[in-house]
């Protein structure tokens, strides 16, 4: 009985020891716990790697900030930033009107189309009317959600949620979906592994909408906070000119992402 | 774990407070403050969102109530093969059931269910069998798999629960009605089942109730259930504590209906004093 | 991905270290015992509290008590997490704030404690006070009638006698906390379900990895269960045997 109380009152002490262990000063960066390759994906020791993933490393070591890696929810990063879970979100979040009202943005740090695939042979492009009666798969709270509820959605398909971007791939794989709307080139990405090139292809990209698809992807901040905002905007534009930018991109990709 | 059966009465909630004696003086007090929180939540949070959604909530509660109906009803018609077979069938029976429930038991419904959905349902297509077959436009869809696992885990709780009250059920009543010269099925079917029903009914209620509180997993498998709505409108709204407020309030509802339908219920059927 | 088994199940996935997730699985199957163990201690002391407060309180607590007690086991302890997770941790740093104290840093591992230990309490609350309600009145007097402390009954009588009464409620409330820890994976904190996922979406794999986190929090349920038929075994010393 009483060691039984002492081993619970000893973890109990343990398991707070976490409140006050972690109370350097850190910014904490929220990255979407879901894999989003070739951004962001957890590998098998268990860290963070991809383009992000150097792009936030690059941007933490010019403007000498101590960045830890949190991963959050995708479908709460918004409220995890508001409520001081984290301080900055590194999650291919593109800047949009909408997100504007409830978080601030750096600089735009990429930009890509927004792109549809299917399954190899399927008569189908980019547009709401040749997808009507068809389901698309989409990753919840994205701009893609947002742009197909709006055009493909009002045009008679249906639009299903997935909580990550992988989930819908993958029954887009497993013929559960009709479709997927996403970053064109995380797409790509799908689209060259194993399962990807033996099920699908690109059908097309969609016709811009920059109040919906925003006008490409920035750091997500808190309201107010312009000092961070600031050194990272003066970060953003550093690397981008001594090279930094597009060595870590070469990497990943034989193109621009930066985009125009 | 001799106690299990009972303990699961303990901690579900079955009974709502009563509302006797709400006119003793701290009471007032007590529901003078709550009024004054509920009108600050109502007066000072954004709750302009509601009229827009409020279809597609009734939409989703009503997902919602068929995924525990549907569910609970197929559930415990599984327990009750489930329950009878660990008191008296033969051993292999027997163990396959015990080891069935002591898996499901042992496991969390959210691993089941995305085992079941992203696991087992993207072998599927795989088979062209399968594929062509009159059962691919479910399968196709997310519910049949929300649906198994809800069901599979009720069975698994309350076929536990079934086996208590199987084994419950006094040897001299059974041996009175084979004396009668009833075959085994009609003691099965007259004494043995209902008696056993009997025993478990109360339990029914506090699984109902666990029942509903897992129904929200399904949204993560893409059903749209009152969980999935509330969920798109945190997203659309990019409000963080509203909508979900507004949800605990849903299923404080639900809960309370649910736990005076079924006082209501165990009311109308008769027990001996004891 | 053809459909035959020889690549539908490539074990070397599960190898302990990398290219295999295993060390990962393992790594979050402690951050899940990690929380488990941390949330049902608090559950413990916020129930034991909770249950001596419903009993012997005022008027005022015993009320307050019995609100968070429905409320709890009201709602869908997902929404609860969601609820809690941000306005919880979200509200301590308000109030810090307004005593005139910085935010505090509140790691993923202590908001998840907390959340599971807020759940829990409601649950042990009930389940201590059914044991509590269990100890024969006379030997409470009897202590009293000793001149024992109120505390002192606590400590002597009352908890050590109703520890048996406890025992099966408490256990069960152990097996929840080990399995409602996978629900954080809904808002992303690494306990084995979720890294579960990240490997299985990783590798397509989906099938084998979910399989695997299966077998862990079995296996977890199962050495619990030898653990807590020990324990009962010890309270039971000296008991009548039931059933």
């Amino acid at each position: 009985m009483k060691t039984a109380l002492k081993t619970i009152a000893l973890a109990a002490v343990i398991g707070f020891a976490g409140v006050t262990g972690a109370m350097a000063e850190q910014i904490k960066v929220g990255f979407a716990a879901e894999p989003y390759p070739p951004f962001a994906s957890p590998d098998a020791s268990g860290n963070w790697e991809g383009w992000e993933v150097d792009f936030m490393k690059a941007i933490c070591a010019e403007a000498k900030l101590d960045c830890v890696i949190t991963p959050v929810a995708w479908d709460g990063i918004i409220p995890a930033l508001t409520t001081n879970k984290i301080d900055m979100i590194v999650g291919s979040m593109s800047i949009t009107a909408e997100r504007l009202k409830t978080i601030d943005f750096s600089d735009k740090y990429y930009n890509t189309p927004t792109g549809i695939i299917g399954p190899k042979g399927a008569a189908f492009d980019a547009t709401p009317e040749s997808l009507a009666g068809k389901t698309i798969g989409v990753q919840v709270a994205t701009i893609h959600q947002a742009y197909a509820d709006k055009y493909f959605g009002g045009a008679g398909a249906t639009v299903k949620e997935y909580q990550t971007q992988d989930e819908a791939n993958n029954d887009l794989a497993a013929g559960r979906v009709d479709a997927v709307q996403a970053d064109a080139i995380a797409l790509d990405a799908f689209l060259q592994s194993d399962q990807g090139k033996d099920c699908c292809e690109h059908k097309g990209n969609v016709k811009d909408d920059p109040e919906i698809l925003g006008a490409g992807v920035g750091v997500g901040l808190r309201k107010g906070e312009t000092e961070l905002k600031d050194k990272i905007n003066a970060a953003i534009k550093a690397i981008r000119a001594n090279g930094t930018y597009d060595a870590f991109s070469k990497k990943y990709f034989d193109f621009d992402i930066y985009g125009g | 774990m001799s106690g299990e059966t009972s303990t699961i009465e303990v901690t579900a909630l079955t009974d709502l407070p009563s509302g006797r004696d709400l006119l003793k003086p701290h009471r007032i007090a007590l529901i003078a403050i709550a009024a004054v929180m509920v009108f600050c939540i109502a007066w000072f949070m954004r709750w302009d969102w509601l009229p827009e959604y409020a279809g597609r909530l009734a939409q989703g509660v009503w997902v919602t109530l068929l995924m525990l109906f549907s569910t609970a009803s197929l559930g415990f018609l599984f327990a009750v093969p489930l329950g009878l077979v660990q008191v008296t069938g033969p051993w292999p029976l027997k163990m396959l059931a015990k080891g069935f429930c002591t898996v499901i038991r042992g496991t969390p419904l959210l691993l089941q269910l995305w085992l079941l959905y992203y696991g087992l349902g993207s072998l599927f297509p795989q088979y062209p069998e399968i594929r062509q077959s009159f059962l691919w436009p479910y399968l196709r869809e997310a519910w049949p798999y929300g649906v198994a696992a809800l069901t599979i885990s009720f069975a698994a709780y309350e076929g536990e629960v079934m086996r208590g009250a199987f084994a419950g059920v006094p040897a001299g009543e059974l041996e009175a009605a084979r004396a009668y010269g009833m075959s085994r099925w009609k003691v099965f079917r007259r004494i043995w089942l209902p008696r056993a029903v009997h025993r478990a009914l109360p339990t029914l209620n506090g699984e109902t109730v666990l029942q509903l509180k897992s129904t929200p997993l399904v949204a993560t498998i893409t059903v749209v259930d009152v969980y999935a709505v509330i969920s798109k409108i945190r997203q659309t709204t990019y409000l963080t504590y509203e909508p979900l407020l507004f949800l605990a309030l849903i299923y404080l509802c639900l809960t309370a209906i649910l736990v005076v339908a079924f006082r209501t219920l165990e009311n109308k059927i008769p027990t001996r004093g004891a | 991905m053809a459909a035959d088994p020889g690549t539908l199940i490539d074990w070397s996935l599960l190898a302990l270290s990398p290219p295999g997730w295993g060390g990962v699985l393992l790594g979050g199957l402690l951050n899940s015992i990690k929380i488990a163990v941390g949330g049902y201690a608090l559950g413990l002391a916020l129930g034991t509290g909770g249950a001596f407060g419903k009993l012997y309180g005022g008027p005022v607590l015993k009320d307050l008590l019995e609100v968070y007690t429905t409320l709890v086991r009201a709602i869908p302890e997902l929404v609860l997490i969601l609820l809690l997770y941000y306005a919880g941790t979200d509200l301590l740093n308000q109030m810090l704030a307004a005593m005139g104290y910085g935010p505090v840093d509140i790691s993923g591992l202590a908001a998840g404690i907390f959340v599971i230990g807020v759940v829990q309490g409601a649950y042990s609350t009930e389940v201590l006070r059914g044991a509590i309600k269990a100890v024969p009145a006379g030997q409470i007097e009897a202590a009293r009638a000793y001149g024992m402390s109120p505390a002192q009954i606590m400590r002597r009588i009352t908890l050590p006698a109703m520890l048996p009464h406890a025992i099966p409620g408490l256990s069960n409330l152990w097996l929840i906390a080990t399995k409602d820890t996978a629900l954080l994976a809904v808002v992303g904190f690494s306990e084995l379900t979720l890294v579960t996922r990240q490997a299985a979406g990783s590798t397509k794999a989906y099938l084998l990895f979910f399989c695997a986190a299966g077998a862990l929090y079995l296996a977890l349920t199962l050495v619990s269960n030898v653990v807590i038929r020990i324990i009962e075994a010890r309270a039971r010393r000296g008991m009548a045997a039931t059933a």
